[in-house]
């Protein structure tokens, strides 16, 4: 995932999970999608096009995730994808268990300072 | 898969390169506003999205079965560049089908013959009654074994407690007139209980039962299958009607089903017998047994029953006034069931592993040969896969791929194989090895074609696995670094070869050996004196005459003998006479003890001779000799003088030569008249030329019936013998019908064959055995030498740049030579080493199937190796002089 060596790859999930939130906001295209994630984290985050395309893919075929034909700003044809009720579901269970696990690194993190 | 999902799937591939096209271009639109030239930003675009093609596939994956498409993609491939290597692919293809199909032809016939069970509903509880008698001295040279007699199958059909059913059956020939010529029909005598026991419901009428059985009441007969469609056109008004069998009329009361045999018999007609039920002897030992066991009863318990009804059997019948029906008891009968379906497997099991065991050898041999094959080619193949496994191929990928080749090929050549296999059955059923038992059953079913799939991916995996286990490593750089190029091949890469040519030069060795065996063993045989003569010119014909057509025995003699005449008198015939039985046609005439005048037996129970009668003239037809004394007359067999001839063993163990026996005198109980021994013959192989002949008594055809006063005995059946230039052809053969028809008309021919056919038919075991080896290993030599070839050429066009070397510094060619065949013969004898210890204590399982010779016979065991090293200079030697030939310019500048 990390482009150059100042980023950190992403723990398993946490692609699916802010492809989530972000289509939660509204259907977007791939594009869009990228540019999101990229303005929301103020550049902190850059979803890589070799792992976006195969995770809209599983999520599609995880039913989580719907696509229908779409234009894009500029017109052209594209596919809009949106979440379904599942990838909702499936949304809010990954958040908790997200919370959970960071506010556990967090303790642990805060134990260890000197 | 399911259209749908597929049309689904399609649609997403679509949307998926839809947003990805999408997706580039808004990122180049977004980098010409940046002020980046059109062009410049769509290239930039494209670099930063990276490879598309790759992208595509991963997210394809998602919807896939990964492995099995891109097995798909790798078999496409695989496909392509089989078609690229036309020759490496046929070879391939042709070695594999041929292994293969040999394989599974044999399979086949084994597991038909071996291991399917018998046609039969429930076929685990069928047993075959046999006894054994010990006690009976001499027994044991005559065919079978002691068989039951009538009295013992109503004993035990009526006191058994461990059997469903039971019966007795003796196969015989039928005249059948009336419906066309008259003919001689296969017919069966059968019991009440034989049909029950194999319980195959008839496919029209009824069975035969204990109703068919009354002397006095209905005669009746059932048909097979095919005699009711050669006969009666398959008509079911055929039920009821009568034909005339023996010259009784009898009614047609049922149709067997087609395939229907009994046990291991064909027949035309079930004839039922007509037992006394009150008053049969203990004697007449001729019936064979089967029965049906209660569900759940063991063989064991089956065989202590019949045990306990043996005393039951001596106090229940008689052998007539005066006579001690507990003397049987000398002999020890015991009863020794065994499963039906050994019974008529017989022997042949043993030659059938034999036979599977080579064939599959030779199939391994094949396969080394192909891996060899695939190893080159996969060196040639070396860069393309450095290459690969440089981009991140994986060693598995890799194997994967060389496997699946392999496995593909594999898989091609079990096709052709089963085109293959099922002519290869279709000629051995139409040739048929006449002892094979279950000929007809032989086919290929899905237990065989489940086999040649086993061998095909096993073989596929087996010749696979050296290039895949090789190639797929990870020390591959050196390719990059230009090794392969400047050095000679390494002994690391030449040494997978020689282990395989080694391997394979010790199974030819083997399969050599064996072929070699079975060819001396054969010869052994030939070289028998089978104790008649010039076989290709002996005519034989079977006639019967039945009570019914001729009551008189006397009678039956003068038409005997007048057929004799009129067949001697057809031209070309120089001789012609006739016995009960010929040698090796399978049948024991009759047997019974002798007592000699003046030689106390030392236990006063003297063995079974074999009993055979003779016409006059027919040792010489047959070109048995006489040692001593003279034949029988015309005389001696219408005055039923007391005399008869002995074979030369009994003449000799009883008065030390045959010469003493002449004129001494015996009988065979204390109430008939002296024998006198008028003559001496050689022994006869009566049983087979792997058999022992046994001691036999000839009497003249006519005689006077020892066991019931002032009647006669003259066999009814008898075989007469021909000695003509003529014999086998289709015009002799009219002629001697017009001859026999002169005589009756009602008489038909039967077993119309040569005495070669006779003869060849007691060796077909041993011949069939013998071309199979032969063929196996013939195959084993060539796919040898081939081998030896292979390797040593291509050692031969890898070192072309050491040779060069080597003649640039003065290496002599004739060094040369002898290096490269040098190291092709350290292979050969180390092969030849593994291949002997191999086959000594391997042999020992052809033991049984070996006549005159030991396993380890030393000729052999010399010879064969000899051969193959022989064979194996003269395939190095080929490419060894190609490498004397180089010329060490061109060598260095080559590459």
């Amino acid at each position: 995932m990390a482009k150059n060596s100042e980023r950190r790859d992403l723990f398993p999930g946490a692609l699916e999970l802010m492809i989530l939130q972000s289509l939660r906001l509204r259907p977007m295209h791939g594009y869009a999608l990228v540019k999101h994630i990229k303005q929301v984290s103020d550049n902190l985050l850059e979803v890589e096009e070799g792992s976006l395309y195969p995770a809209l893919q599983r999520m599609l075929r995880e039913g989580w995730l719907d696509s229908e034909a779409g234009t894009s700003a500029k017109g052209r044809p594209t596919r809009i994808y949106r979440v379904t009720a599942a990838g909702l579901r499936h949304l809010e269970q990954e958040v908790s268990s997200f919370e959970k696990m960071f506010a556990g690194i967090t303790r642990v993190l805060a134990v260890a300072q000197p | 898969m399911s259209m749908l999902a597929l049309f689904s799937r399609r649609r997403r591939y679509d949307d998926l390169s839809v947003s990805i096209q999408e997706h580039i271009a808004e990122r180049a639109d977004e980098l010409e506003a940046e002020g980046m030239p059109r062009a410049q930003a769509e290239q930039t675009a494209r670099r930063e999205f990276g490879n598309v093609g790759l992208v595509e596939q991963r997210s394809r994956e998602a919807w896939q079965w990964p492995a099995l498409e891109s097995i798909l993609a790798d078999l496409k491939f695989i496909g392509r560049r089989l078609r690229r290597s036309p020759g490496f692919t046929v070879t391939v293809l042709l070695t594999l089908a041929i292994g293969i199909g040999a394989n599974t032809a044999v399979f086949s016939v084994l597991n038909s013959v071996l291991l399917k069970p018998l046609p039969y509903p429930e076929p685990d509880r069928l047993v075959s009654l046999t006894l054994e008698a010990p006690g009976a001295e001499g027994l044991s040279d005559f065919i079978n074994g002691l068989r039951l007699s009538a009295s013992m199958y109503f004993t035990f059909a009526r006191h058994n407690r461990t059997f469903e059913s039971l019966g007795v059956w003796m196969p015989s020939t039928a005249n059948v007139t009336g419906l066309a010529q008259p003919e001689e029909v296969h017919s069966e005598m059968v019991t009440d209980g034989v049909l029950q026991t194999l319980s195959v419901p008839p496919l029209l009428g009824r069975w035969l039962t204990a109703v068919d059985q009354d002397p006095k009441g209905i005669k009746s007969v059932v048909l097979s299958y095919g005699y009711w469609q050669r006969r009666f056109g398959g008509d079911s008004s055929a039920i009821g009607r009568s034909i005339m069998i023996d010259s009784d009329a009898r009614e047609i009361v049922g149709v067997m089903p087609r395939g229907f045999r009994l046990v291991d018999q064909d027949f035309d007609v079930l004839l039922p017998v007509a037992f006394d039920p009150q008053n049969e002897p203990l004697a007449g030992f001729g019936y064979q047994g089967i029965a049906r066991l209660k569900p759940g009863i063991p063989i064991t318990q089956a065989d202590a029953d019949i045990a306990r009804l043996i005393p039951l059997w001596m106090d229940s019948w008689t052998n007539g006034p005066g006579t001690n029906p507990h003397w049987y008891e000398i002999w020890r009968i015991t009863p020794a069931l065994r499963p039906l379906k050994q019974a008529v497997i017989g022997d042949v099991s043993q030659v059938l592993w034999v036979v599977m065991a080579t064939i599959g050898l030779v199939l391994l041999i094949a396969c080394t040969n192909v891996a060899n094959l695939l190893l080159v080619r996969a060196e040639s193949r070396q860069q393309d896969l450095a290459v690969r496994s440089a981009l991140g191929a994986g060693r598995g990928r890799i194997a994967r791929e060389l496997l699946l080749e392999s496995v593909t090929l594999g898989l091609l050549g079990g096709v052709v194989a089963v085109v293959i296999a099922s002519e290869g059955l279709r000629l051995l059923v139409a040739v048929g090895p006449a002892n094979l038992p279950r000929l007809h059953e032989i086919s290929l079913d899905v237990r065989s074609l489940g086999f040649t799939f086993f061998l095909a991916v096993f073989s596929g995996l087996l010749f696979g696995a050296i290039p895949a286990f090789k190639y797929a490593g990870g020390h591959m750089r050196s390719i990059f670094s230009g090794a392969a190029r400047t050095s000679s091949a390494t002994r690391e890469r030449q040494r997978s070869r020689k282990i395989l040519v080694i391997a394979q030069v010790a199974m030819a060795l083997v399969l050599l050996i064996s072929a070699l065996l079975m060819i001396r063993t054969f010869l052994q045989l030939r070289n028998v004196d089978p104790g008649f003569s010039g076989a290709p010119n002996l005519q034989t014909l079977r006639i019967s005459i039945p009570d019914s057509l001729v009551p008189d025995d006397r009678q039956v003699m003068q038409i005997q003998s007048s057929i004799l005449a009129e067949l001697a008198a057809l031209p070309g015939v120089s001789s012609a006479g006739f016995a009960e039985a010929l040698p090796m046609e399978g049948i024991d005439p009759n047997w019974d003890e002798i007592r000699f005048e003046g030689k106390p037996d030392n236990n006063d129970h003297p063995p079974l001779r074999l009993f055979n009668f003779v016409s006059p003239g027919y040792f010489h037809v047959m070109g048995t000799r006489f040692v001593a004394g003279r034949d029988f007359t015309w005389d001696d067999n219408f005055d039923m003088r007391p005399v008869a001839i002995l074979s030369e063993n009994l003449a000799r163990e009883t008065f030390g030569s045959p010469a003493a026996a002449i004129g001494k005198r015996f009988r065979q109980f204390s109430s008939m008249p002296w024998q006198v021994v008028i003559g001496v013959v050689q022994d006869v192989r009566h049983n087979g030329v792997a058999e022992p002949p046994p001691f036999t008594v000839y009497w003249a055809a006519m005689s006077a019936n020892p066991y019931k006063a002032n009647t006669i005995h003259a066999p009814r059946s008898v075989t007469f013998a021909l000695r003509s230039g003529r014999a086998g052809t289709q015009a002799f053969f009219n002629e001697v019908q017009q001859a026999v028809w002169h005589v009756n008309s009602s008489l038909p021919l039967a077993s119309v064959q040569t005495m070669q056919e006779i003869y060849s038919k007691s060796l077909a075991r041993t011949s069939f055995t013998l071309v199979m080896l032969a063929i196996a290993g013939s195959m084993a030599l060539l796919l040898g030498i081939i081998g030896i070839y292979g390797v040593i050429s291509y050692a031969v066009s890898q070192r072309t740049r050491e040779i060069g070397i080597r003649l640039a510094l003065g290496a002599q060619k004739s060094e040369l030579k002898w290096m490269f065949v040098r190291s092709a013969l350290v292979l050969t004898a180390i092969g030849v080493v593994v291949g002997l210890c191999a086959a000594a204590s391997l042999m020992q399982l052809m033991k049984s199937l070996l006549f005159g010779i030991s396993p380890l016979d030393p000729f052999t065991y010399i010879a064969i190796p000899v051969v193959l090293v022989a064979a194996a200079a003269v395939a190095s030697y080929l490419p060894a002089r190609r490498a004397a030939s180089i010329n060490p310019v061109e060598a260095l500048r080559a590459d």
